[in-house]
């Protein structure tokens, strides 16, 4: 691991050794980062190299098994799949979150995310019948409902065209630039290359880099320019 | 949870489709099991075919017991429901289409036949009866049905001639005047009057050999006497050889009508709310909605309150309805209703249980729903097995695997529910209990898998 970016006292989110195991498979080992207000976290790796996991953890899904997380305000989580009901509207699929997150004023939050999301005009259609896209807006929606400082998200742009992988990441840079610190895991390196701020590597459980993708780059010799190369190169060095 | 429940509410109320099937079919389901029950055991419809003349009847002895067409028509319909028919083709005719299970025909010559057993040319008397055997288990009753017919009218026949022939021992021994055709009233001595003439007679008799041969006669007549007086008693124990003394020593039974209520009933409940819970709960996984859901407020424990609540809802809704359309066809104690609330919300929570545990365990709607089928429709006919059907060891494992689910005990309180003669509803109602924390559980384990 090449260490954190940020001091614990300026973090948004600080997480320190987390680990867990599921039986005898370890998923976790020791992970620790933090984030700074309206950073965006990029976390990539190869597959079952624990990004969702450590989301879970990090919502409150799955609880470490050792290890400590730090976040002084609310945490948004935005799963992988919509997690929607299609026979439900879109506003009642906010107002009904809205409910089960206790947000004080419902009918403000709901009108809130409906204008940030730009879905008000779609805010009575029932979500079965909305686009991939506009899905992924309203999932997005419900993890934003209280207003959240961090928001994780699980694989974003996964399913989407690029018009509409394009539309969510200016949301995205967006919500960070509003100060909203986000953490997302992504398959498309070009996504973690181009939006993340940084990017926390992981294989087999382990953290194994934390830092921008020009620090990538300078990590491993070869080539300028090819980010997925460098990438490659950097897990195979380090025998993932 | 309240939010939750009126969510689930919504998409049902969005759903109509499968509101419909899942209300329609487990009551049309239900109402068919339940009637075909009831139906099973009330009287069958037979054909009947009457070629006997009007003008004819079968005596017995002195003529004062008659036998006409009407009334073997009347002993024989008190047992069946009979469907008058005139020809031979119409009773062929309604047996092949089923609307019969047999045809009785009594031929003209039956009575003559039943005349001639009492002459010295006696012909069997034959009736005919006409049958659709299409499937095993309807020829086996129809068997049943006939045989037991055709037993009781050679029983009342033979109670008949059995009464005769008492009269005519009585005749014998105390004596008495007879009645002949033709030749009119005739008195006849008796064993008795005979016995005291003869001892008369011999007591103006000397002593010699013509005394003991009267001495023999007497006792004779005496022996005679004694032994047709042990006669009557045993003339009357071969009319009726076997008599029943019935005595319940297990079980309450209901009305049959309230039985076929109670299975109707049961049968609903249990389809619409295991269905229903545990497509909902696989709903919230096949939606990626669980995990949403249960990191808030609302953790597994009380999504799994909130589906046994919609699942309690349910059970209130369709029952309810149910057995207000029933009350139009059959009479209901709505005296009863505090019982029938107690019912459904036992049986309801029970079942609600199970489908949570059967949700839990399948996590997609599609395979909840094939496993709430294959599971629950097994479990409700080994509950309706009735005892001494299949051997003691068979019904033994049968009356373990009812009680490890909800249907028996839900059938039980429900009968005991719907009418005073039924079971008690207090064991029954426990045993639900007991169910409905046992699947309670397992479906909370179940659903450390969704995350």
């Amino acid at each position: 691991m090449s260490g954190n970016q940020v001091s614990g006292a300026s973090a948004a989110i600080e997480a320190r050794g987390l680990s867990k195991s599921f039986g005898e498979r370890r998923a976790l080992s020791d992970v620790s980062f933090a984030a700074a207000r309206g950073e965006l976290l990029a976390v990539i790796g190869p597959n079952g190299a624990g990004k969702t996991t450590l989301l879970s953890i990090l919502a409150g899904i799955l609880d470490a098994d050792s290890g400590t997380i730090a976040v002084p305000g609310e945490v948004g989580w935005v799963p992988q799949s919509a997690a929607l009901y299609r026979r439900l509207t879109v506003a009642e699929n906010l107002r009904l979150f809205a409910h089960l997150e206790q947000v004080a004023d419902v009918d403000a939050a709901v009108e809130r995310m409906l204008e940030q999301t730009g879905l008000a005009d779609r805010r009575d259609d029932q979500v079965g019948t909305l686009s991939g896209g506009n899905q992924q807006r309203v999932n997005i929606a419900i993890g934003l409902l209280t207003a959240p400082a961090v928001l994780l998200l699980d694989e974003p742009s996964t399913g989407l065209d690029p018009r509409q992988r394009e539309r969510l990441w200016e949301f995205v840079l967006g919500l960070a630039g509003g100060g909203t610190t986000v953490i997302y895991t992504t398959h498309h390196l070009l996504e973690a290359e181009r939006y993340g701020t940084r990017l926390l590597v992981l294989a087999d459980g382990e953290d194994v880099f934390d830092g921008t993708a020009v620090d990538l780059h300078r990590a491993v010799p070869g080539p300028n320019g090819d980010f997925e190369a460098a990438f490659v190169r950097f897990l195979r060095e380090r025998g993932h | 949870m309240r939010w939750l429940l009126l969510k689930d509410l919504q998409i049902l109320r969005r759903s109509p489709l499968i509101v419909g099937l899942l209300i329609a079919y487990p009551i049309a389901l239900g109402v068919l099991i339940g009637f075909a029950l009831s139906a099973d055991n009330s009287k069958p419809r037979v054909a009947f075919l009457n070629e006997v003349p009007s003008d004819q009847n079968f005596s017995i002895g002195s003529g004062d017991e008659t036998i006409d067409r009407d009334l073997a028509r009347n002993q024989l319909c008190s047992r069946v429901e009979c469907v008058d028919v005139s020809s031979r083709s119409e009773a062929e005719h309604k047996v092949e289409d089923g609307e019969v299970i047999a045809a009785l025909i009594l031929p003209p010559d039956l009575l003559d036949k039943l005349n001639s057993l009492a002459s010295l040319d006696p012909q069997q008397p034959r009736v005919e009866v006409l049958v659709n055997q299409d499937d095993p288990l309807k020829a086996s009753l129809v068997d049943d049905r006939i045989q037991a017919l055709v037993t009781e009218a050679n029983l009342i026949l033979s109670q008949r001639i059995s009464d005769e022939a008492s009269t005519y021992l009585n005749l014998l021994i105390e004596g008495g005047s007879f009645s002949l055709p033709l030749i009119g009233d005739i008195d006849v001595l008796g064993l008795q009057r005979a016995g005291a003439m003869l001892r008369t007679v011999a007591r103006a008799v000397p002593e010699g050999s013509a005394h003991a041969s009267l001495e023999r006669v007497i006792r004779f007549a005496k022996l005679a006497r004694q032994n047709l007086d042990f006669a009557l008693p045993i003339l009357g124990a071969v009319a009726e050889p076997i008599a029943v003394d019935k005595q319940v020593v297990a079980g309450d039974t209901a009305e049959l009508d309230t039985f076929a209520i109670a299975v109707a009933v049961t049968v609903t409940l249990m389809f619409v709310t295991v269905l229903l819970v545990a497509g909902s709960l696989a709903l919230e996984r096949e939606e990626n909605a669980f995990g949403r859901i249960t990191r808030g407020l609302v953790g597994p424990t009380g999504l799994l309150a909130e589906k046994i609540a919609l699942g309690i809802v349910a059970s209130f809704a369709v029952t309810l309805l149910l057995l207000a359309a029933l009350s139009a066809l059959v009479s209901i104690d709505w005296g009863r209703t505090p019982l029938i609330l107690c019912a459904i919300l036992g049986g309801g929570a029970a079942f609600a249980a199970f489908g949570a545990a059967i949700g839990g365990s399948a996590r997609e709607v599609r395979a909840s729903s094939l496993l709430a089928f294959m599971v629950s429709l097994p479990i409700a006919f080994l509950s309706l097995v009735p005892s001494g059907t299949v051997s003691a060891t068979v019904f033994h494992v049968i009356e373990f695997v009812r009680a490890l689910f909800p249907f028996d005990a839900a059938l039980d309180t429900m009968q005991g529910a719907l009418d005073a003669a039924g079971p008690s509803v207090g064991v029954p109602l426990l045993h639900l209990t007991a169910v409905l924390v046992a699947y309670g559980v397992i479906a909370r384990l179940a659903l450390r898998r969704f995350a």
